[in-house]
């Protein structure tokens, strides 16, 4: 039990306890079976994505260009759907998420072998995978009338009394779990972020852990695009602008740290449930959006301090413990 | 050399005149040129304005409707075109300007050649037309949206708007409009509880409009005057199994609607729309060239089916409210815009 309680991923817990408590005085139904689901089906993509960031972050580095990448391979895959109606879904899905792959290989590329760094290149490949969105549709949308109804039902079909969408985000949850905890490369990437030149020294290839980590979030990214256009049947050239921000949010409100080295992934997905909740309840208060705005920010900002001084005083004790 | 060279320029300007003279004379009875310059061509929404010309030509039968655009949208091949339209002595230009100011000297070159000059969706500055045709105004958008949804509703109900950014300002304003027309004691059974901001993102359009059925039970209609917060509310609306529940109405594009119209979550919406736009334009001219009117402020337009069109300050003109489209005409405007 004491193990538990000094763990970030519980305080958050804890804390995501207290916010649906306080929701709940304002509108009662929030907490109802169904409305959950709501909100992990709509947070699902967020944990997807955030994971993926999460790995970057590891590394030290950051992946500005996410967005851009659920965008095009969004719009790519929905222009498949458009133009080829006859093409099985599945292969749609792989379609996308190797689309979403490629351009997160150009990112791992350009920063492991341009030797950019990695927030200047995600800024930089963040506006050309968004201008060539524009340029692939020629500014057009695709909407529902051009999708067909299989495309649509990829995530809002269901399985046990799940959607796609919400297994979609377990299944990487768990993969991605393993695959930090006990797959070498895994904790390669830990390695590499935790002490560099230690890392180097025992033999892991910094450029092989990068190009891994960008073409992952790229997955990932690629993945969320097809489930996006398709969750809400449009695939337009704005979609998930400004996403990236929230995947680095889910991040650190899940204990990551920006230096790298340091996170887990139960943390993030914890991290960007409480987004989720957070987004997802805000409209139902009765607030003005403004003060939702700001709100949302003030909630974001506290829970962090909250969150980081009680790892700070579980590493005071720790301390005394070993002068004592 | 230079003797057979004045003898040939002699020539020819006498034989242009001829030429002319002899158009002047059949002129007589050959119908009104009135051109449709639009900004580029191989568009939908410019063809569907095309259609409206040829339809108000027929109905006039003194008028000849002409399609012309650029092959890409600047303002350079529009002015190439107006060069050749002087030269070819048309009648009328009504033109969808690549650019308000970059035309300004060829179109004046234009009138002082005795053609009559408009503009009309996406206008011309002031001194470089006679009249600026624009869709609709904000009074008559925000005001339609409200008459849309309380004929779904019934005229009863609470209804929510999912609106852009809430700085949008033609959005503020169309608001702003639709609460006036909510003090109208019709309404009285009918309530606007609340404008949410859907950011013209989809996901957050549809989790505004999904908590707006959550926190309100007495929902029975929403408003998105939006692109984007329309096809978002459509959907959510679907997905919560609201559809007949909670209508929806909005400013929309038909290509991007027609599913949601068609299987009856979003009976109907409104757009401006380009055939109108071409059928009232084309009206216009041919009341300027025939010189019913001069084009000044307070004249009154006769527009057929557009109803009677009244010129204000600086020659900008309204064509009235938005198009409303539902099941029976979407399918034809989808193909267009």
């Amino acid at each position: 039990m004491r193990e538990l309680i000094k763990k970030r991923e519980f305080t958050l817990l804890l804390l995501i306890a207290v916010m649906l408590m306080l929701i709940v005085t304002q509108a009662p139904s929030f907490v109802s079976p169904e409305n959950i689901l709501r909100i992990i089906n709509d947070t699902s993509i967020l944990i997807m994505v955030s994971i993926g960031q999460f790995m970057v972050i590891l590394t030290g580095g950051i992946d500005l260009s996410l967005a851009s990448i659920i965008g095009f391979s969004g719009m790519a895959a929905s222009m498949l759907n458009q133009y080829f109606p006859d093409l099985p879904v599945i292969l749609i899905l792989f379609a996308g998420m190797g689309i979403g792959t490629f351009l997160g290989l150009i990112n791992g590329v350009l920063i492991a072998f341009g030797k950019v760094p990695p927030i200047i290149t995600t800024l930089g490949t963040m506006s050309i995978f968004r201008g060539f969105t524009f340029v692939m549709s020629k500014g057009q949308w695709v909407t529902a009338h051009e999708m067909t109804e299989s495309y649509m039902n990829i995530p809002h079909g269901s399985f046990l009394g799940l959607s796609n969408l919400i297994w979609a985000g377990v299944i990487v949850s768990l993969v991605m779990y393993y695959f930090m905890k006990y797959v070498r490369t895994g904790r390669e990437i830990y390695a590499i972020g935790g002490n560099k030149v230690a890392a180097l020294f025992v033999g892991v290839k910094e450029n092989k852990i990068n190009i891994i980590v960008y073409s992952l979030v790229g997955l990932l990214s690629g993945l969320a695009g097809v489930m996006w256009t398709a969750r809400y049947a449009a695939a337009v050239n704005e979609t998930a602008i400004g996403f990236e921000l929230f995947t680095v949010a889910a991040c650190v409100l899940g204990g990551v740290s920006i230096a790298g080295g340091s996170g887990t992934v139960v943390g993030v997905i914890l991290g960007a449930l409480f987004l989720g909740i957070l987004t997802n309840a805000l409209p139902v208060v009765h607030l003005s959006p403004f003060y939702q705005l700001g709100l949302q920010g003030v909630v974001i900002l506290g829970a962090m301090i909250i969150n980081t001084l009680s790892e700070k005083r579980n590493e005071k004790k720790l301390l005394n413990r070993r002068l004592q | 050399m230079k003797k057979i060279l004045v003898i040939l320029l002699v020539f020819m300007i006498s034989a242009t005149f001829t030429f002319a003279a002899g158009q002047k004379d059949a002129a007589e009875d050959s119908p009104l040129k009135i051109v449709l310059l639009v900004k580029s061509l191989g568009n939908g929404f410019f063809e569907a304005v095309a259609d409206g010309g040829v339809e108000a030509a027929k109905e006039l039968g003194n008028v000849e409707s002409i399609y012309m655009g650029p092959s890409a949208s600047t303002a350079e091949g529009q002015i190439e075109i107006i060069e050749t339209l002087i030269a070819q002595q048309v009648d009328g230009i009504a033109i969808s300007a690549n650019d308000r100011d970059a035309l300004i000297p060829v179109t004046k070159k234009a009138m002082k050649a005795g053609i009559k000059v408009m503009s009309f969706d996406s206008g011309i500055a002031v001194g470089g037309r006679i009249v600026d045709l624009v869709p609709s105004v904000e009074e008559l958008i925000g005001r339609q949206q409200v008459q849309l949804i309380a004929e779904l509703t019934d005229y009863k109900g609470q209804i929510g708007v999912v609106s852009a950014t809430s700085q949008a300002t033609n959005q503020n304003a169309w608001i702003d409009w639709m609460y006036e027309e909510f003090k109208d004691s019709k309404y009285k059974d009918m309530e606007l509880v609340e404008v949410v901001y859907g950011d013209d993102a989809s996901d957050k359009s549809y989790r505004e409009a999904v908590a707006l059925m959550q926190k309100y039970p007495g929902l029975t209609g929403i408003i998105s005057p939006t692109t984007i917060g329309i096809l978002a509310a459509a959907k959510a609306i679907e997905d919560e199994g609201m559809q007949g529940k909670v209508q929806l109405t909005g400013l929309g594009l038909p290509s991007e609607m027609q599913h949601y119209i068609e299987n009856g979550t979003c009976v109907q919406m409104a757009l401006w729309n380009p055939i109108d736009l071409g059928y009232t334009s084309t009206m216009i001219l041919e009341a300027l060239i025939t010189g019913k009117v001069a084009g000044n402020e307070g004249d009154k337009i006769d527009c057929g089916r557009m109803g009677t069109i009244e010129i204000g300050k600086d020659g900008n003109a309204v064509m009235g409210t938005p198009f409303v489209f539902n099941k029976d005409n979407i399918a034809k405007f989808a193909a267009m815009f």
